[in-house]
């Protein structure tokens, strides 16, 4: 938001509103995108069709599920503490939208250019755990304060490794702003931090399988940050009904649901940001450019976000101790080889 | 194994099994899928489907044994026994009508579709049909009624039979308890449900059925 400096404060007041609004335009439109993506490749995973009776292919059906929640019953149970029951879907929301703030859609656009963009997305989204805790107590439910408290203990765990792995990306570029971490990486698929980003040929050559892993264990540890299959024991149907939004319904259950989707992207933004090149084009200098960058930046968020419906649909639900166990004693430990490792090739 | 070797190895068999069970997964995305699109597309009936029961009115003697056979007790007949002077026709297996049927009812909501009424058929008139979508709003639309009687029908049966009993029984005590042999014995009725239908033999029936009426 640079170029705006010399504006009025209205018209600043304007700008930032809009352009903090942008980002929502794109949450909303995506999550009805990956709604509809998410019951197709489940339903096409099990040869089966899902939608098919809503326009062509059923493309209207998450607009239609959207009007029905729209006009559902708000209900809120007399033994919930009505006040934090109603504040917690804001919360776990906020939480998520906040965290767009640092993400860079473009080379033009990004919320707000901070030094500590990746910290800052690693803080602020611990917001959702006090939403989701705060949800879970409110609902006074024994279901929602078990999936609450999970969900606590699991995304504590998990920020452990998705923060040792932000660490690694940080090493190599030197910078947290995620804008600098992108621009690091420009210059074709091969200068992507995943592939090592443009050192020195030697170095390279020693830090890639050590970035890769740090890639991988990145996308398995921030699939726990949004609770979603394997790790989704916070909402595990079978024992928890829903997990902390049993009691919620319309609308506040529709903000939890379009904050589960917003971190899912979120999770993948990140991932991309730090180790896919970010809205840098696969080809170098071609079709590059601010659209393009943006286009690239969501077509490869996308695809993260494909892998995870992917991996929703293949593997079991964890249990408690093996979650435990994975974050700690694998995620973790091989981490912190990796920043060993990579530290030593990075001074050599 | 050593400790070492179990951590590294589980390590290996997560992912090596993840890496299996994505393969599959992905693989089913372009696999013909087996759901077919109901309403629009429906799946042929086997041949001998039970679904909803059919009465062919025409072909109905009144001898009420498929609501004998029916377990649930879904099917209600009423008879109006002819008088001598009627002649109600034939069936199409070619026995001869004897009673009116101004009541026959099916109530398909009770009906378990066992298909035990239709072997004693003795004129094969109740048959199970194909048809599966008949679907009501309200309860009572469930109550087939299958009798074409109209209201003045009935009416008029039951007056030329209480007419024509009157006479009976005017010749009869006129005759003065000399003929006894009116009432026949109720026959040996087998009532084993499976013997199917041999058409014209084990039915004495209409007088063996006192009819509700």
């Amino acid at each position: 938001m640079e170029a705006f400096q010399n504006l009025g404060f209205w018209e600043t007041l304007l700008v930032t509103v809009v352009l903090s609004a942008l980002p929502l335009v794109f949450i909303l439109l995506y999550a009805l995108v990956t709604i509809y993506l998410e019951m197709k490749v489940a339903a096409h995973m099990q040869d089966r069709l899902a939608y098919m009776r809503t326009g062509w292919h059923g493309v209207l059906q998450p607009i239609a599920d959207f009007i029905k929640l729209l006009q559902k019953e708000d209900i809120i149970s007399v033994a919930a503490d009505r006040k934090l029951f109603i504040l917690a879907p804001y919360i776990v929301f906020m939480g998520t939208y906040a965290a767009y703030a640092a993400i860079p859609f473009s080379s033009i656009f990004i919320g707000s250019n901070i030094d500590l963009g990746a910290f800052f997305i690693v803080a602020v989204s611990s917001l959702v755990v006090v939403g989701i805790l705060m949800a879970g107590w409110a609902s006074n439910n024994k279901w929602s304060i078990f999936g609450a408290v999970r969900s606590a203990a699991q995304m504590v765990s998990y920020e452990i490794p998705t923060a040792l792995a932000l660490l690694i990306a940080v090493m190599i570029t030197g910078s947290l702003n995620l804008q600098e971490v992108t621009q690091f990486q420009s210059g074709g698929i091969q200068n992507w931090l995943i592939f090592g980003g443009p050192l020195p040929l030697l170095q390279k050559i020693l830090v890639i399988p050590f970035t890769v892993i740090t890639f991988l264990i990145l996308f398995v540890a921030s699939l726990a940050e949004v609770n979603r299959t394997p790790f989704d024991l916070p909402e595990a149907e079978s024992e928890l009904v829903q997990g902390y939004f049993t009691e919620y319904s319309g609308m506040r259950w529709a903000l939890f649901y379009v904050a589960e989707y917003a971190n899912m992207f979120l999770v993948a933004g990140v991932a991309v940001a730090l180790f896919l090149g970010g809205w840098e084009s696969p080809f170098g200098s071609f079709l590059s450019g601010p659209i393009w960058g943006m286009f690239w930046f969501v077509i490869k968020g996308m695809v993260l976000v494909f892998v995870q419906i992917w991996l929703r649909w293949t593997l079991p639900r964890l249990r408690v101790d093996q979650l435990m166990y994975i974050s700690w004693k694998v995620l973790t430990p091989f981490l912190f080889v990796c920043i060993i490792a990579i530290g030593l090739i990075l001074v050599l | 194994m050593t400790a070492v070797g179990i951590y590294f190895n589980n390590i290996w068999l997560a992912l090596s099994s993840i890496a299996i069970g994505m393969r599959i997964t992905i693989s089913h995305l372009f696999v013909k899928n087996v759901t077919t699109q109901y309403p629009d597309f429906k799946l042929k009936m086997p041949e001998r489907a039970r679904n909803r029961l059919y009465v062919n009115i025409d072909d109905c003697i009144g001898c009420d044994q498929c609501s004998m056979a029916c377990p649930v007790d879904c099917i209600t007949i009423e008879t109006i026994k002819s008088t001598p002077d009627q002649d109600l026709g034939t069936t199409s297996t070619g026995q001869k009508k004897r009673l009116h049927v101004p009541v026959f009812d099916i109530d398909i909501a009770k009906c378990c579709y066992c298909g035990l009424c239709v072997p004693p058929c003795p004129t094969d008139c109740i048959v199970m049909t194909d048809v599966y979508e008949f679907s009501e709003f309200d309860r009572q639309n469930l109550i087939y009624n299958f009798s074409v009687m109209t209201s003045q029908d009935i009416e008029q049966a039951r007056v030329k039979l209480k007419k024509a009993e009157e006479e009976a029984a005017a010749k009869k005590a006129a005759s003065a308890a000399a003929a006894k042999a009116a009432a026949p014995p109720p026959a040996e009725k087998p009532a084993g449900p499976p013997q199917s239908q041999p058409p014209s033999t084990p039915t004495p029936d209409s007088s063996g059925q006192p009819g509700k009426s």
